[in-house]
């Protein structure tokens, strides 16, 4: 009997590291110093944030609660871990191994439950109260705003604008992506980086460009706008082109501008697809004669289609929720309203959130099947890992 | 069928030269067209088209008073201000947290695992407009009451910007070779060391691909700055966007003001570039 308790130690302690019981039991000053330490530190950095938002004035300046806010966060941020991890250590081995991930993704999750989980489920339950969500009104909201023509529009607008801009922005980028690639190395940068530099331009700013472009000038006067420079140069008469809704004139022009916005985003992420395909199988389809049109579309198409997807998906993600260019330039006149838009005047001009936020409920159901798409594709992709 | 090879031995192809010449010509036309407006004086802006001014340099009238105007009269300088401080905290801030997350999701195993992180997938997509009302009452008067101010919108931002930052960086974590951590685990690291040591400089490209695009997506917001800050605090994008509401008096500054609100980002973008391509195409996608 006691030689078999003697064998088994040594081999316990050697899977268990050096000093096996200090992993088994509870450190009390680890977990003490670890609690004090969370504690302090959410406590001071809920005070210092707190302070940046009762007490500017107690800072000086703006730069000064700007650098205080990075320090703060960043080294708020570390300290909270080290605690946190310290506090799990504490604990005995077997409970820490379990706890310890979920330490590390907690605050992350909390501020993701905090900003749009819950604001989620309050919008659900806003979206049948009244203006100021004081009361419950039932269904009133829905049915104002299912009864308006003006929801309907921006509903069919809506519509259009995911007909046509990501399938025009995917063509773009493909053809940009494979054109650019028969150039030279040093015209292909150039070409990229030009088409490419729209993305960092804010829609506000992209907006501002282009009603330069669609800029209106009485007939007789010069116009100053190129269109209606180039449409009175080939004889018509000078338009003002965001008023004019024949045939969903305006929004289209509107669509432009997000087009050319997105359009450099596509061909960046189609570009680095197309020069993953390998050479070789382009090579066979032209010793077997096929011409270079039947090379794109039979070769290298397929062999992309999951990066053009992609593209299409994010591209229509966001112009589900096209706001700012349709805000600015026309703000919804002239039958050129959207989702998006009519949401923000009912929330900021009109104050009337039990209707915003049933018109944000109407988006969240739109979104679903995305939110499906993108959870199938990732276990795909994770799959093929 | 002597097509001229280029340096690196592939025929050039004119189809391609002038299709592209064509693309980044209309691609590039419409900032020019505000670039040369802004340099030029009311009159001349109001009286010709920006390309008259451009074929004839010297006949005509330049000046850089919009610039001045619309810095100092329009009061853009305060709202460039503004958006450096709101932009560079709201960058910073949800990284560090996003960073642990990723680490825990990429190296650690443990129950619902999966289900945290497709949450965090399902969210990326869900559109931010849900949160204004609930937000507006939990951050206003009616809550915490510090609605107006920057801290109201970097928490928003860090909020909004966390599910990105994790999924870029736990994207790009999973690439990076698992022996390192598993070889620093037997070393006697815990997950904290191992994290700060390796795995976060390690991280390095993917945390600035992930800042670029974070840093551009708040400089440039206008949604979020218009609803949670008050005039005084608020980004150079709402005071450009209330100048374009502006009609006759004060429209030459309109141009030089767009310019003005689009630089910083146009510099970060150029610098940083290589960095978002290389985050953007390993899988790095905004919902």
């Amino acid at each position: 009997m006691t030689a078999d308790t003697s064998a088994a130690a040594p081999r316990q302690r050697l899977r268990a590291g050096d000093d096996p019981d200090a992993h088994l039991r509870t450190n009390p000053a680890k977990v003490a110093i670890g609690i004090v330490g969370m504690v302090v530190v959410v406590w001071g950095l809920a005070n210092l944030f707190l302070a940046f938002g009762y007490y500017p004035q107690w800072f000086g300046n703006k730069f000064v609660i700007g650098v205080l806010a990075i320090v703060g966060g960043v080294g708020g941020a570390a300290l909270l871990f080290y605690f946190l991890n310290m506090f799990v250590e504490g604990l005995p081995r077997r409970l820490s191994e379990g706890l310890i991930p979920y330490a590390f993704i907690l605050p992350g999750l909390l501020l993701v439950g905090l900003m749009l989980i819950y604001p989620t489920f309050q919008t659900i339950n806003y979206s049948f109260a009244n203006a100021d969500s004081t009361a419950y009104v039932g269904l009133q909201n829905y049915k104002t705003i299912f009864g308006s023509s003006e929801f309907w529009q921006s509903i069919v607008n809506n519509i259009l604008w995911l007909l046509i801009v990501p399938a025009l922005v995917v063509a773009f980028g493909v053809i940009v992506a494979v054109l650019a690639d028969k150039l030279s190395a040093t015209g292909e940068k150039v070409a990229k980086s030009l088409i490419f530099l729209p993305m960092a331009i804010s829609a506000v700013g992209a907006s501002a460009i282009w009603l330069l472009v669609y800029a209106y000038n009485n007939p007789g006067q010069a116009q100053t706008g190129l269109l209606n420079a180039i449409w009175t140069g080939l004889g018509g008469d000078p338009q003002t082109w965001l008023a004019l809704d024949t045939a969903k004139l305006n929004s289209i022009l509107l669509m432009v501008i997000l087009i050319w916005l997105q359009a450099g985003f596509a061909m960046v992420l189609l570009s680095s697809a197309i020069k993953g395909v390998p050479e070789d199988t382009i090579e066979a389809a032209r010793i077997d004669g096929a011409g270079e049109l039947q090379i794109f579309w039979q070769v290298v198409i397929p062999q992309i289609k999951g990066t053009i997807i992609t593209v299409f998906v994010t591209v229509f993600i966001t112009v589900l929720k096209v706001f700012d260019i349709v805000y600015v330039t026309t703000n919804g006149a002239y039958g050129t309203n959207v989702i998006a838009n009519l949401f923000f005047n009912k929330l900021f001009a009109a104050s009337e959130a039990g209707q915003a936020t049933a018109i944000v409920v109407v988006l969240l159901i739109a979104v679903i099947p995305l939110i499906w798409y993108q959870i199938k594709h990732f276990r795909d992709e994770e799959a093929g890992r | 069928m002597s097509r001229s090879l280029m340096k690196d031995g592939r025929p050039r192809s004119p189809f391609s030269i002038v299709t592209m010449t064509i693309l980044v010509i209309l691609w590039t036309i419409p900032t020019l067209g505000l670039l040369v407006t802004s340099f030029r004086t009311r009159d001349d802006a109001a009286g010709s088209g920006w390309w008259t001014a451009l074929f004839n340099p010297f006949g005509a009238s330049w000046t850089t008073s919009n610039y001045a105007g619309a810095w100092t009269g329009s009061d853009l300088s305060s709202g460039f201000i503004n958006s450096i401080v709101v932009a560079i905290p709201a960058t910073v801030i949800p990284i560090m947290f996003a960073a642990f997350a990723a680490y825990a999701f990429t190296f650690m195993e443990f129950p619902f695992k999966e289900f945290f992180f497709l949450l965090i997938i399902a969210v990326m997509v869900v559109p931010i407009q849900v949160a204004f009302q609930p937000m507006l009452n939990v951050l206003g008067p009616r809550g915490l009451g510090i609605s107006g101010q920057y801290i109201a919108v970097w928490l928003l931002h860090t909020g909004f910007g966390m599910p990105l930052c994790i999924y870029v960086l736990r994207n790009y974590m999973s690439t990076l070779p698992r022996s390192v951590v598993e070889s620093a685990k037997i070393d006697g690291c815990s997950h904290f060391q191992t994290f700060w040591r390796l795995v976060a400089p390690m991280s390095i490209p993917a945390i600035a691909a992930f800042a670029t695009l974070q840093f551009l997506w708040v400089w440039n917001d206008l949604l979020i700055a218009k609803l949670f800050l008050k005039s005084e605090n608020t980004t150079v994008i709402v005071k450009l966007q209330q100048l374009l509401g502006t009609q006759g008096q004060g429209q030459e500054l309109l141009t030089a003001g767009a310019f003005i609100s689009i630089i910083i980002p146009m510099i970060v973008f150029v610098t940083l570039q290589r960095f978002m391509i290389r985050g953007m195409t390993s899988g790095a996608v905004k919902g």
